[in-house]
């Protein structure tokens, strides 16, 4: 199927195979796309797809609850007990979650990338960058344990409260203290993509609404909202997906009735040693995810990416 | 065309892929009748504290066995380490009482001979057959260190010592009340029935009917409003007894040492119902590669002084009755502090853990087993 070889060489320069590969593939644009894409193909391919139709596959099997040995038959029990209680109940709990995190970190992050890029000082501006990824640099786990040193009855927030007079707070290990942990920990991947987003709108568009005669208010909410969705919908894919597969906050902070998804996934894989439910059960951030995406095309979110 | 042929050789491939390591082949080996020269190497499979320099520096320059020690993190982490990749790679492993019958019924660990341990007499009776690793009079693992799972209180807030695990399940303790955060935990709940409610007929916390799980699980499910946490951590729980507002809970010896030297008023009792606890083993793998130098550590660990040593390291009790005196000489009281000088009959009242199995002797194979456990728990947790 190649063009004969013979015939390339004939007129060809010096040069050999390689110069006979680029003047194939010139003839031939689709393929040089082909070949110069294949790798990082290939290593997307192997790396994500293989590894999400692994899980995928496992979802259909079963275990030997007893030995825990994997039993290759395929069936679709592991996807029917998903609706089983306390399930339900659970994802439910996790997106509710998931979405009051994300809104949450919507309503702080804004004002807060707002203020950086239009009102802070280049000096202040780079402060204030570095303190929002500051947190970032230090584990994860040490972050979840000093909120539960804060939200302790001894803790912080007493102490603050009981300074101005206000009674005690006990939400130490519920899932206000999920929420607040969740809060501020995807905090910073809220607002970098906002902050990037406000930062691409030209001053000039402002100064053309206030010329034609826009309030503050109108400005922000036909010109600099609408321009920043990319940022916020990049920011909420961020902070939602966070959320739904992380089991270790609830683990910490979270108290009786606390259980996400990530929980069921890693007692599952963990304790119960039953791989193929878990992997059945990790389908559902994926649908979520996937619901969520479709969602946020629909709302415009990507046109102007 | 040609791009759906390659996703089917790319599914084909991923699927023979996660097939190959289930088809692994375990030759049987026989039990031996003498400890051979040391293959100058042994690997285990152990909980965070077992294999102290303190203890492993000894035995390593005595037997010339070179011992790199794995930490699991839990009983499945063990489970899966000694059979995954056909098991070989691991010589021994300090199996807990939920995971020791699973590697049995596996066909991962070997039977051990207990001739060969010399240790093994000065066990307390209790731990030298127990059920979790021994079946059908074969020994498939030599017994450790064990702990009881004790209800712990602040003696502050309890003016009255409680006696009953009812306080962990009375509305009056609402909001002070922390749990460990483990399916096994069904136990504890059911050995409570057993004696509160005979009716259910619970004879084994450990083989539950579906009947007397339901019942556990309400019961759990109606504590569920009471707990502060389910902890997951024992640091968790110290936690919360020192500044996280729980005065009462189900405990581990651990926890309530470590609480008292930091001058927190706790105190802990076995209740009136009995207790559950938990009791490691050493367990040889089928596929082991250094078997002598696994028997040689076998028999130093159940020697009094590396015993007594552990013990005290991980805030447990040595199965072996000389332990007492060398752990007194460590640090005095701490035998007493550990319950190692009990009668023979404290011992026989703590129900250790053993992983729920369907087939559970009562010949009717109704039992829940261990899956059904989580997934109650899972319900329980909500």
């Amino acid at each position: 199927m190649a063009a004969d070889p013979a015939r390339i060489q004939e007129g060809a320069p010096a040069g050999g195979a390689l110069r006979a590969l680029s003047r194939f593939t010139w003839r031939r644009p689709r393929l040089k796309t082909l070949g110069q894409i294949s790798a990082p193909v290939a290593a997307f391919v192997f790396v994500y797809v293989a590894a999400l139709a692994a899980l995928l596959i496992q979802g259909f099997w079963t275990t030997d609850s007893f030995t825990g040995k994997v039993i290759h038959s395929w069936n679709l029990d592991n996807f029917r007990a998903i609706a089983d209680a306390p399930y339900p109940t659970i994802i439910l709990r996790t997106v509710a979650m998931a979405t009051a995190v994300t809104l949450t970190c919507l309503v702080l992050a804004f004002p807060y990338a707002y203020f950086m890029v239009r009102i802070a000082g280049p000096r202040l501006r780079v402060i204030l960058l570095v303190a929002t990824v500051l947190p970032l640099w230090v584990s994860y786990l040490v972050r979840v344990y000093s909120w539960r040193l804060i939200l302790n009855p001894d803790g912080a927030l007493n102490w603050a409260l009981n300074l101005v007079g206000l009674p005690d707070l006990n939400i130490a290990y519920t899932n206000w203290a999920m929420w607040i942990v969740f809060t501020y920990i995807w905090f910073p991947f809220m607002v970098l993509p906002v902050y990037a987003a406000l930062e691409r709108v030209p001053q000039s568009y402002l100064e053309a609404s206030a010329d034609l005669g826009a309030h503050g208010p109108t400005t922000l909410r036909r010109v600099i909202l609408p321009l920043a969705v990319p940022g916020l919908a990049a920011g909420s894919i961020f902070t939602f997906s966070l959320t739904l597969g992380d089991y270790i906050a609830p683990s910490l902070v979270g108290g009786p009735g606390s259980s996400l998804i990530g929980t069921v996934v890693f007692e599952n894989l963990g304790l119960a040693n039953n791989a193929p439910f878990a992997a059945a059960f990790a389908t559902v951030p994926l649908a979520i995810m996937a619901v969520y995406l479709v969602i946020m095309k629909r709302l415009g979110a990507f046109e102007s990416l | 065309m040609k791009r759906i042929r390659f996703v089917h050789v790319a599914l084909a491939a991923v699927v023979a892929a996660l097939a190959v390591p289930a088809a692994g082949v375990s030759k049987g080996s026989a039990v031996p009748s003498s400890v051979g020269k040391g293959e100058g190497k042994l690997t285990m499979v152990v909980w965070e504290g077992y294999a102290e320099k303190q203890w492993v520096a000894p035995f390593e320059k005595a037997s010339g066995c070179k011992v790199s020690a794995k930490y699991a993190g839990s009983s499945n982490d063990m489970f899966n380490l000694m059979t995954s990749g056909g098991g070989g790679q691991y010589d021994v492993v300090s199996a807990s009482g939920d995971a020791s019958l699973r590697l049995i019924y596996a066909g991962a660990v070997a039977e051990v001979n207990v001739k060969l341990i010399p240790a093994y007499k000065d066990f307390y009776k209790a731990f030298q057959s127990p059920p979790h690793n021994t079946v059908d009079g074969k020994h498939y693992g030599i017994s450790i260190q064990f702990g009881p799972n004790v209800l712990m209180y602040n003696t502050k807030s309890f003016k009255k010592k409680p006696t009953s695990w009812s306080a962990i399940y009375s509305p009056a303790n609402k909001g002070k009340i922390t749990i460990p955060d483990n399916p096994i935990q069904i136990a504890d709940a059911a050995l409570y029935l057993s004696k509160t409610k005979p009716a259910l007929g619970i004879k084994d916390p450990y083989e539950l009917t579906k009947a007397q799980l339901a019942a556990v699980v309400t019961l759990l499910k109606a504590q569920r409003p009471l707990i502060k946490k389910y902890w997951g951590l024992a640091s968790d729980q110290i936690d919360l007894f020192k500044n996280g507002g729980s005065t009462i809970g189900a405990s581990w010896p651990y926890q309530v040492n470590t609480l008292a030297a930091d001058k927190v008023p706790v105190a802990a009792l076995i209740p009136k119902e009995g207790a559950t606890g938990w009791a490691d083993s050493y367990m040889l793998s089928t596929e082991a590669q250094h078997p002598n130098c696994a028997y040689k550590w076998m028999q130093y660990i159940t020697q009094p002084k590396p015993q007594a040593q552990q013990a005290i390291y991980f805030g447990e009790t040595p199965v072996n009755k000389k332990a007492c005196k060398v752990m007194d000489s460590l640090s005095k009281g701490s035998c007493a502090q550990y319950s190692a000088n009990k009668p023979e009959a404290y011992y026989r009242s703590i129900k250790f853990w053993k992983t729920p199995v369907a087939d559970c002797g009562n010949g009717q194979k109704n039992c829940m087993d261990l899956r059904a456990w989580t997934t109650a728990w899972t319900q329980v947790k909500g």
